[in-house]
């Protein structure tokens, strides 16, 4: 993955725009967080090969970037953006990583359905 | 504490890498002594956070670097029988329970094992440990004859609750094993064993103790954690 840049994630967001494209978006705090902070509120969601056909998509900010997509009836986002990468199967993944590397926060999306 | 001579001995965990901490040096003692160990790996860790920094792997591309990595762990235990069982990395405890239990079941039925490792319902901290160890008790409490149930725990309140561990394993002979078992796991682990060889350095008898000793519960079926299933 490298990092965001914002001209160049803002040509692959369009490039997917207008077309049923599977969705992946996940945030975390990992499994363990109350186990090693126990006042920790553990939040966070997970959606995976769901179909969504977004209209306009926008890369936002300094990093750690916003990520919104706009679709017919509503909407998707994400934030906390740092990096990115058009894998060698063309789908487009987006990641948040925080300082110490660790993944808080994913948007994936892909012409084809992603694993199981 | 010396380790028992057994049939057949089945691990049960839900992530690569939950058997190299806890119990790679027990594994390792067992196959030493001639028993046959399977280990069946309910996931990839497909949802691990560790990706690198800077990151070597994408979500997509996580499973395919852990797979090779719980393959090096099981050749460094000298383990031959792996099962990575297909289930996905966070979503266990949502399966059907009944399914999960036929899962441990269709395994004590082909392995007919003599003891079974697995983690301690209530006492396994993430939620799929959890979803693995109730599957498992489940299904051996269902059992006429059944295996020696040893249980990994590891809640901040397990010492409180259980008190210390009734089995306790020296596990010297095979340190470089657990080592290399944890090694394995590198893409997970490398934060963890760095941290390891400083507090090494500087006498840490407690992370000594870590590579030395290896400790399990006796599943209490007096105490069991729910009436009926």
């Amino acid at each position: 993955m490298e990092l965001v840049e914002v001209k160049k994630l803002q040509v692959e967001l369009d490039a997917f725009a207008g077309r049923d494209v599977y969705l992946h978006l996940e945030t975390t705090n990992g499994s363990y967080a109350t186990h090693f902070n126990e006042g920790f509120f553990n939040a966070g969601a997970f959606i995976r090969n769901v179909v969504i056909n977004y209209e306009l998509g926008k890369v936002v900010g300094d990093s750690p970037h916003r990520v919104g997509l706009k679709l017919p009836h509503g909407w998707v986002y994400a934030q906390g953006i740092t990096h990115y990468e058009l894998d060698d199967q063309g789908r487009l993944l987006l990641a948040g990583h925080d300082g110490t590397g660790k993944l808080a926060v994913a948007l994936q999306i892909s012409e084809t359905p992603f694993s199981y | 504490m010396t380790i028992s001579q057994e049939r057949h001995v089945l691990v049960v965990f839900p992530h690569p890498d939950d058997e190299a901490f806890g119990v790679s040096g027990t594994i390792t003692t067992h196959i030493k002594q001639g028993t046959p160990v399977t280990y069946a790996c309910l996931t990839l860790g497909e949802m691990g956070r560790n990706l690198g920094n800077p990151p070597f792997a994408t979500r997509e591309s996580l499973p395919v670097i852990r797979k090779k990595e719980l393959q090096a762990s099981a050749d460094a235990m000298g383990l031959t029988d792996l099962r990575m069982m297909g289930l996905r990395d966070k979503t266990l405890e949502f399966e059907d329970d009944e399914k999960m239990v036929g899962l441990m079941t269709d395994l004590i039925e082909e392995l007919n094992p003599s003891k079974i490792i697995t983690f301690y319902p209530d006492f396994a901290v993430h939620p799929d440990h959890e979803a693995t160890a109730r599957a498992v008790v489940r299904a051996v409490r269902r059992m006429t004859d059944r295996p020696t149930l040893h249980c990994v725990a590891f809640a901040n309140n397990t010492l409180e609750v259980l008190g210390q561990p009734d089995i306790v394993y020296d596990i010297r002979e095979v340190r470089d094993q657990k080592m290399n078992s944890m090694k394995a796991h590198i893409s997970q682990t490398a934060w963890m064993l760095e941290e390891m060889e400083h507090k090494l350095q500087q006498g840490d008898t407690e992370t000594e103790n870590w590579l030395t000793k290896e400790r399990f519960y006796n599943y209490r079926w007096h105490e069991d954690f729910e009436k009926s299933f």
